[in-house]
């Protein structure tokens, strides 16, 4: 057993973001390990991904063709890249933390008899792994035990993916025996709910709010803030799962990222699935009744309070600002 | 249909968290506990599928003796029967450990669908129900926000990234890990709550059940995480707090 294989994700025909993270930290943990990273592409025709991943200072490529693997299912990649590594023997195998990863690594890592250690924010020595625990507030370091190869699967943002630089490495083929009746489900085009009438992603300036807000009835109260800035309203998931506001006006993993010249978080926490579609915002502020809501570690200006005296102050000052 | 909905209890949302001595858990001493968030919309959906279709819904945790409160809870909402697994050392377990535990007590059961919320509240590795899949050979969807049962199994609405979704057809047996916001929760009624304390709540421990306890993964220690920024706290009224902040947005940030 040896070597590090990092399984990358594209985007509409190029390596995704995250999937360059993932060789990232598949790189820094070579570092750590002294083995050499192999990089693969799944699909039915990689060419043009392996040629994109070639460019880059990896060991090698491996290109996973084949017709069933065009569109992802679960039993497809499983039985795919259950055969890849039985061959390789990897002890590190990487992905970058999507949603499709979610949905078959850890079924891929029980398979082999381990678990997925997943959404890792850092790598150390050892290998230990960090991640988060109670929705951010505390972190996790955990060790892989055993002999078998060690799954990791890493957060979006959490490696630089500017960091993984040019190379030129060779590209192989294994090709996977696959068979129709594997694949048990029929997954659907993809579709999105509405036309977006709302575009958070090109606003300066944009007012969130979250569960502190209470109920619908006091929503008002960030609305006026939002007009009194000029600002585009925006929420965390729970405001839109329970219809107060649209799932168009969502922030997030599953609604919008967006990263605003002010972004002001009311009344959330800061899970991690809100911080990945706002911390890029160029400055966060946060105003949240609770010290320790991780919120704060990713705001430039906190302000520690009950939002419903705080909120209509704010919008006050702003008014007689702009006077 | 005969569904099983594996369920968590969780600390509290917002509770306080301190760690503990050790530094490999938090302090669970003063912690107030409640149905993991996404598991409470996983057998909503259970409800909603047995009340348009019939069969029975069985609800499933793994935990110590206080777990035995959310499932009540949960047969309050209108679970039909219980299986608790006797569990004090959880936290020991890694996601394949748990899985084979609940896959254990799911293989006589024979359901034709197994729900669990997408992932728990405090550990998060929201792997459980995939895992169970592998483990008892099922088909599954995981991110999912509707069930609508199909002529030859059943079609669901996958959350996938920014605001797509997706159906995907799967026959039955299947599992399925639901998340949160897609249906509207139920609360238990004083009838609910009533008869649940008459309903059937089948306890077995772990050590009964057939399966290897060793974790692949551990967790060797948890700490408060470390800052990315440096957060200026603007103290004050809410008034002298709010005119500091407007001073800063103009002055320093030159957004007004």
């Amino acid at each position: 057993m040896s070597g590090i294989l990092v399984v990358l994700e594209d985007r509409e025909g190029r390596i995704g973001r995250i999937s360059w993270e993932a060789v990232a930290a598949a790189i820094q943990l070579s570092s750590i390990a002294s083995e050499p990273v192999h990089a693969v592409v799944v699909g039915a025709d990689t060419a043009t991904l392996a040629a994109e991943v070639a460019a880059k200072a990896v060991s090698g490529v491996i290109r996973m063709d084949h017709a069933l693997l065009q569109t992802y299912t679960s039993d497809g990649y499983t039985h795919a890249l259950e055969q890849l590594i039985r061959v390789r023997q990897p002890d590190f195998i990487v992905f970058p933390h999507t949603y499709q990863v979610r949905d078959f690594a850890p079924a891929l890592a029980a398979r082999l008899g381990q678990t997925l250690i997943g959404d890792v924010t850092s790598i150390a020595a050892g290998p230990l792994f960090t991640r988060q625990l109670m929705q951010g507030r505390i972190t996790g370091t955990y060790r892989h035990n055993g002999n078998g190869p060690c799954f990791v699967s890493v957060q979006s943002g959490a490696f630089r993916s500017d960091s993984v630089t040019s190379g030129n490495a060779p590209v192989e083929s294994f090709a996977p025996s696959l068979d129709a009746a594997q694949i048990r489900t029929r997954p659907g085009l993809p579709f999105r709910a509405a036309a977006q009438t709302v575009d958070l992603g090109s606003a300066q300036l944009i007012v969130s709010v979250g569960r502190g807000i209470k109920e619908a009835d006091n929503l008002p109260l960030v609305q006026d803030l939002a007009a009194a800035l000029g600002a585009e309203l925006a929420a965390s998931r729970p405001i839109c799962d329970n219809g107060w506001l649209p799932m168009e006006r969502q922030v997030g993993s599953s609604g919008q990222t967006v990263a605003p010249k002010v972004y002001i978080a009311i009344g959330i926490s800061g899970a991690i699935q809100h911080l990945v579609g706002m911390k890029g915002s160029q400055c966060i502020v946060a105003i949240n009744r609770d010290p320790d809501a991780p919120i704060f570690e990713v705001a430039d200006y906190g302000i520690v309070g009950d939002l419903f005296e705080v909120v209509p102050a704010l919008t006050a000052a702003i008014k007689a600002a702009k006077q | 249909m005969k569904i099983v909905v594996a369920i968590k209890q969780v600390p509290e949302r917002d509770a306080p968290v301190r760690i503990g001595a050790a530094g490999r858990w938090i302090e669970e001493a003063d912690l107030q506990w409640a149905l993991n968030e996404s598991d409470a919309y996983a057998l909503e959906e259970a409800l909603q599928l047995k009340e348009q279709h019939g069969g029975e819904v069985i609800v499933l945790s793994a935990g110590p003796e206080r777990a035995g409160s959310t499932i009540r809870e949960a047969l309050a909402k209108g679970a039909d029967r219980a299986i608790h697994i006797d569990c004090d050392d959880l936290g020991n377990r890694d996601a394949l450990g748990v899985a084979r535990l609940l896959a254990a007590a799911i293989q006589p059961e024979n359901p034709d669908l197994i729900l669990t919320g997408l992932q728990s509240d405090d550990l998060g590795y929201g792997q459980t129900g995939v895992i169970l899949a592998e483990l008892l050979n099922l088909p599954h969807s995981s991110l999912i926000l509707h069930v609508e049962k199909s002529d030859t199994g059943i079609t669901v609405k996958r959350e996938l990234e920014e605001g797509w979704f997706q159906n995907i057809e799967l026959p039955l047996p299947a599992a399925l890990t639901i998340q949160s916001g897609g249906t509207k929760l139920r609360y238990a009624t004083l009838m609910g709550i009533k008869r649940a304390k008459t309903k059937e709540v089948r306890r077995v421990t772990a050590a009964e059940l057939p399966v290897p306890s060793e974790a692949t993964a551990s967790l060797e220690r948890i700490a408060l995480p470390q800052k990315q920024k440096t957060t200026q706290i603007l103290t004050g009224s809410a008034q002298e707090a709010a005119a500091a902040l407007v001073e800063k947005l103009k002055f320093e940030v030159r957004a007004l």
